[in-house]
């Protein structure tokens, strides 16, 4: 859980959204934000309530797409109209509630919707087996992939929804609060999940309210305030007076731009 | 975390239990009892009871001759309740089984009797209009999001007054004996030799597929039943089987319904355990927005399994006609609705959806016939029949709900 921030390589560009404008009626939830992700970082989107993370992060997960503004993926401008489209490009997203069916085993949601066949029937061995090198891969800790998720602690769930959104192998993974409501060992074990993400070259877009687990695990933080970027910061150069006070907009961080 | 790198790659956490052998197997089955992952037990341990119970008050319960009549009674309801698990396993339910399978009684009497048309078109136009009932539930499902409590209440109604409709003036309309549907429902029975070879068929497709089974996981580096395990299950599967169909050979033996009955619930086995519908249809019983999210076309899988409930309960109706040999306007009517969802629901599939086997079609419908031939027996009168079913539906209910709860305490979920 070392803030590892000061990586020397020149990372591959991933995602970069430009410009992005979002109106719901009269509000306008997002104008004119920016965030750039690029391979192999964790960027972490933090904000007061209705700031507008959650928008911009079903704006890149195809939910509802943005009014204004550009988003490309890998360079090249791209549109994402529906969950489809993300997932295709290779965007993965784990939402806050999880998403897992709690009656089917831990490999049964690992695969949901991408189940591996042979002959037509369902080839268990194969996904069991793959799930455990995935699983290894992560130092998850799973004890049994033959038990129903409804049985696993809310660590250990979140794990195995991160797990999942590897199962397409995607670019860019975007966690949407997932250490919400866990406890101090099972948060230190989602962080460490983290930190494997990012070692795989994944770019990560984790959303969060706690800004200890941010500073923690994060390379880049990108504050929203009232729908626009207030500050981007490289956590080595920020304390988290410095992120709270650009989150509650006690400073209009021009400063925090320098990155 | 990692203590032993050459146990099977699923064992090597440290917290698991896990026992090895024939005695392991049997250690495990006791842990998953306790627990409150009953399966089909309580079924079985109620069978059992009923059976001895009404053994003592009439000996010729468990004769030969009754047992074969009590398959016989049950193949129709039976085909009906494999629709009826299919939409419990999404968390739905449907109440218009019994009309559809009047309607098709109607259709095909009607059809093949009054109008003479040939039967095998009869026949398909009877399993069409319940496909078509089951493509109009599904439809309404999905598009209007009504829930299925309501819109096959509606269906019920709606589908009774066509069968009214469909049979006309005449009220009740016979088959005649000596048709092949007739025969098929009362008269053809697997000769002996047919039957205990279907037995070591079933076996050896089981014993062989299990076997393979290991096979590929132990090359897998994953935990695999040991063959003595397989062995012994093989072994005690032809053992069961092979006494049940002795016995019932001593009298006429295994009626061809009930063949296609077990035969059909074999077939939704496999696609319910082996195939992507099948473990589509337990992730939206069990989380309708989570199978949305991983991509399943849920709006598909709702109008599949509506189509094959409405299809089952068409076949029921099909089989009931051929069993009784006529059809009326209250073919379908009276308790075959309750009859096949009691019995899904008695063998063990859980009313909150996601939860489930085909087989609690086949064990829930003898538990109910055994009651009613029981009771029949004793001469008792039909209020009394009502009564016992009633309560036996409830006592289902009640240790599904509680052993959900215990699920629950033991992690099991």
């Amino acid at each position: 859980m070392t803030n590892t921030g000061t990586k020397s390589r020149a990372p591959e560009q991933l995602l970069s959204l430009r410009g992005i404008t979002k109106r719901f009626g009269a509000v306008r939830a997002l104008s004119g934000v920016d965030l750039d992700v690029y391979a192999g970082e964790v960027v972490a989107i933090v904000g007061d309530n209705g700031a507008g993370k959650s928008t911009l992060v079903k704006i890149l997960a195809g939910v509802h797409p943005q009014d204004g503004g550009t988003v490309s993926f890998g360079g090249v401008p791209t549109a994402i109209p529906t969950p489809t489209d993300s997932r295709d490009l290779g965007i993965a997203t784990v939402y806050q509630d999880l998403s897992l069916c709690d009656n089917l085993d831990v490999v049964s949601n690992l695969w949901l919707g991408r189940e591996l066949r042979k002959g037509g029937a369902l080839d268990e061995v194969e996904m069991e087996q793959r799930s455990w090198t995935l699983l290894r891969e992560l130092s998850a800790r799973i004890p049994s992939v033959r038990i129903p998720v409804a049985s696993l602690s809310g660590g250990q769930r979140q794990t195995v929804a991160i797990a999942r959104s590897l199962i397409g192998e995607p670019n860019v993974v975007i966690l949407d609060e997932p250490t919400a409501a866990l406890g101090v060992a099972q948060t230190a074990e989602v962080l460490n999940l983290i930190e494997r993400l990012r070692e795989r070259g994944l770019g990560v877009i984790l959303i969060s309210h706690n800004i200890a687990d941010v500073q923690a695990v994060a390379d880049r933080i990108v504050v929203l305030r009232l729908g626009r970027n207030n500050g981007d910061f490289r956590v080595a150069d920020v304390t988290s007076e410095m992120i709270i006070a650009a989150i509650t907009g006690a400073t209009d961080n021009s400063a925090g731009r320098q990155s | 975390m990692i203590t032993d790198p050459a146990a099977p790659l699923d064992q090597q956490d440290e917290r698991l239990i896990h026992h090895t052998g024939v005695r392991g197997a049997l250690r495990d089955f006791g842990q998953r009892m306790r627990g409150g992952d009953l399966g089909s037990l309580p079924v079985i341990l109620g069978l059992v009871v009923i059976w001895a119970v009404f053994q003592v008050l009439n000996p010729n319960f468990l004769s030969s001759t009754n047992l074969v009549n009590l398959t016989m009674q049950s193949a129709a309801v039976g085909t009906i309740a494999i629709g009826i698990v299919l939409v419990l396993l999404l968390g739905e339910i449907d109440l218009s089984v019994g009309s559809v399978s009047g309607l098709s009684s109607a259709i095909l009497a009607v059809g093949f009797v009054q109008l003479g048309l040939p039967l095998p078109l009869v026949l398909l136009g009877s399993l069409v209009a319940g496909v078509l009932a089951g493509l109009a539930f599904g439809l309404l499902r999905t598009q209007f999001g009504v829930p299925s409590f309501v819109i096959t209440l509606g269906g019920l109604l709606g589908i009774l007054g066509l069968q009214l409709f469909v049979l006309g003036k005449t009220k009740s309309i016979n088959i005649p004996f000596d048709s092949v549907i007739v025969q098929f429902g009362q008269q053809w029975f697997l000769p002996a030799w047919a039957s205990y070879t279907l037995i070591v068929i079933a076996v050896v497709v089981f014993a062989g597929n299990q076997l393979g089974q290991a096979r590929r996981r132990a090359e897998a580096g994953l935990s695999a039943s040991p063959t003595s395990v397989i062995v012994l299950r093989s072994v005690g599967l032809l053992v069961l089987l092979g006494v049940a169909t002795w016995y019932l050979n001593l009298s006429r033996g295994v009626g061809a319904p009930f063949a296609l009955f077990l035969l059909l619930v074999v077939i939704m086995h496999f696609f319910l355990t082996r195939t992507r519908w099948g473990r589509s249809v337990f992730a939206v019983g069990g989380n309708v927005e989570a199978a949305r999210r991983a991509g399943i076309r849920v709006n598909r899988v709702y109008i599949s399994v509506f189509v094959l409930c409405s299809l089952f309960a068409a076949l029921g109706g099909l089989m009931a006609a051929a069993r009784a040999a006529s059809a009326n306007s209250s073919s379908g009517g009276g308790d075959t609705n309750l009859n096949a969802i009691a019995a899904a629901v008695i063998g063990g599939t859980s009313l909150f959806g996601g939860r489930g086997s085909a087989f609690s079609a086949v064990l829930g419908i003898v538990v109910i016939m055994s009651i009613n031939s029981g009771l029949a027996l004793l001469f008792l009168e039909s209020y009394v029949q009502y009564i016992v079913t009633g309560a036996v539906l409830l006592l289902a209910v009640v240790i599904d709900s509680l052993s959900r709860r215990s699920r629950a305490a033991a992690g099991r979920a």
